[in-house]
C-alpha cells in the first residue's frame, strides 16, 4: 500500500479532502475579525438575501406577474376552454331545467284536469255535498195521494230542466241509480229509504228553468193539484244540497276498450 | 460569520420594506437568485478548500448574475425564454448539487 506507485495512484484521483482543516477553517470563518473580503462577501449575500425573499413574496403575492407572455397565452386558452365548457353546460343543464319546468307544469296541468273531472263525477255521484242556486219545491198532499209515479215525475221534469244535484227532504240524495217506490200504507221509499211528507225537493240549477219545470201548464204542480195537494215553489240562490248517496264501485259494468 | 449576518440583515430588509418587483425585472429576478446561489455554493466549496479569492467571488457572483439574466434576456427575444430559463436553472441546479456534494465530503467526509 505504501509503495510509491501506489501513492501516485491515489493522488491522481481527487484526494480525500482533509475534515478536521475544513472545519478548523469554518471555526476560523466564525471567529476571526472580518476581513475586507468578507465584508465584500457580507455585501453580495445581503443582496442576494433581499433578492430571494422579494423574488418568493411577489411569486407568493400573485402567481401570474412572474409568468411569461407564453405561458400567459396558454393560460388564457385553457381558461378560455374551460369557460366554453362551462358556458355549454351552462344551457345544457338550463335546457334541462327547462324541459322538467314544462314536464311539471304538464303535470300540473294534468292533476288539474284529474281534479276537474274528480269534481264532476262526485257531484254526479252525490258523493260530496254542493252549494248553488236552485229551487226548494214542497209538496204537500193532506190525503197522501202523491206517490212514487209523481215524485218520479218531478224528477225526470227538473233533470230535463238541468238540474246538477237533487235532494228529498234532505236525506235522500237522488243520483243515476236512484229508484222511487211505493211501499205498503202509502209509504213513498227512495233507494229504499223512507221519505216523509211533505216531500221536500231540493234541486241545484238555474233556478228560473227549474221554476218553470214544475209550474207549467200539466207539470208537477197540476198533478198534485189534480190529486189534491199543493205544490210549494221557492227560487234561492244559495242553496245546500248535504244528503250522501252511497259511493258504489260498479260490480259487473266494465268499460268496453 | 458576518456573511451570514449579511444574509439575515437582507432577508430582513426584504421582509420590512416588501418591495415590488419591478415589471422590467420580473423574468430575470428568479434566475438571477438561483445564479447567485451557485456562485455562493462554489465559494464555500473554494473556501473549505483553502482557495477562497474574494476577488473571485466577486466577479463570479456578478457575472453568474448578469450572464443567467441575459440568457434569459435572448432566450425571450428568441421567443424561446421559458425552455432557456428552465435550461439553466437546470445547469445552476447540478452545479448547486456538486458543490454541495463536494461540501459534505470536506465536512464530513462522507
Amino acid at each position: 500500500m505504501s509503495a510509491p506507485w501506489a501513492r501516485a495512484a491515489m493522488a491522481d484521483r481527487d484526494p480525500a479532502p482533509d475534515t478536521a482543516k475544513a472545519w478548523a477553517r469554518v471555526r476560523h470563518a466564525f471567529r476571526a475579525r472580518p476581513s475586507r473580503g468578507q465584508w465584500v462577501v457580507a455585501a453580495l449575500f445581503l443582496l442576494l438575501g433581499f433578492a430571494a425573499v422579494t423574488q418568493v413574496r411577489s411569486a407568493n403575492d400573485d402567481q401570474y406577474t412572474g409568468m411569461r407572455r407564453d405561458e400567459l397565452v396558454t393560460l388564457l386558452q385553457t381558461l378560455d376552454g374551460a369557460d366554453d365548457r362551462l358556458t355549454q353546460q351552462r344551457s345544457e343543464l338550463a335546457a334541462t331545467q327547462r324541459s322538467l319546468q314544462q314536464d311539471s307544469e304538464r303535470n300540473q296541468a294534468a292533476v288539474e284536469e284529474t281534479r276537474r273531472a274528480a269534481d264532476a263525477l262526485a257531484i254526479l255521484a252525490g258523493t260530496v255535498p254542493v252549494v248553488g242556486p236552485g229551487v226548494v219545491i214542497t209538496v204537500e198532499d193532506p190525503d197522501e195521494t202523491v206517490g212514487a209515479s209523481t215524485l218520479l215525475n218531478a224528477i225526470e221534469e227538473l233533470r230535463d230542466a238541468g238540474a246538477e244535484s237533487i235532494q228529498v227532504n234532505g236525506v235522500v240524495r237522488v243520483v243515476a241509480q236512484s229508484y222511487v217506490t211505493d211501499s205498503s200504507n202509502g209509504v213513498v221509499r227512495i233507494d229504499g229509504r223512507e221519505v216523509k211528507r211533505p216531500f221536500v225537493i231540493e234541486a241545484i240549477g238555474d233556478s228560473h228553468t227549474l221554476d218553470q219545470a214544475v209550474v207549467f201548464r200539466g207539470g208537477l204542480a197540476d198533478q198534485v193539484e189534480a190529486l189534491g195537494g199543493e205544490v210549494n215553489v221557492e227560487q234561492t240562490d244559495a242553496l245546500e244540497v248535504t244528503a250522501l248517496a252511497e259511493e258504489r264501485e260498479a260490480e259487473y259494468a266494465r268499460p268496453a276498450r | 460569520m458576518i456573511a451570514v449576518l449579511g444574509l439575515v440583515i437582507g432577508v430582513a430588509l426584504g421582509l420590512l420594506f416588501e418591495p415590488t418587483v419591478p415589471a422590467g425585472l420580473q423574468p430575470y429576478l428568479p434566475i438571477a437568485v438561483v445564479a447567485a446561489l451557485d456562485a455562493v455554493f462554489g465559494a464555500i466549496r473554494a473556501y473549505l478548500d483553502g482557495r477562497f479569492d474574494d476577488k473571485v467571488f466577486v466577479v463570479s457572483f456578478i457575472s453568474n448574475v448578469l450572464i443567467a439574466a441575459l440568457i434569459v434576456f435572448v432566450g425571450d427575444q428568441l421567443g424561446v425564454g421559458s425552455q432557456l430559463s428552465t435550461g439553466v436553472i437546470v445547469v445552476l441546479g447540478i452545479r448547486i448539487f456538486s458543490n454541495a456534494a463536494a461540501i459534505r465530503r470536506h465536512l464530513f467526509h462522507a
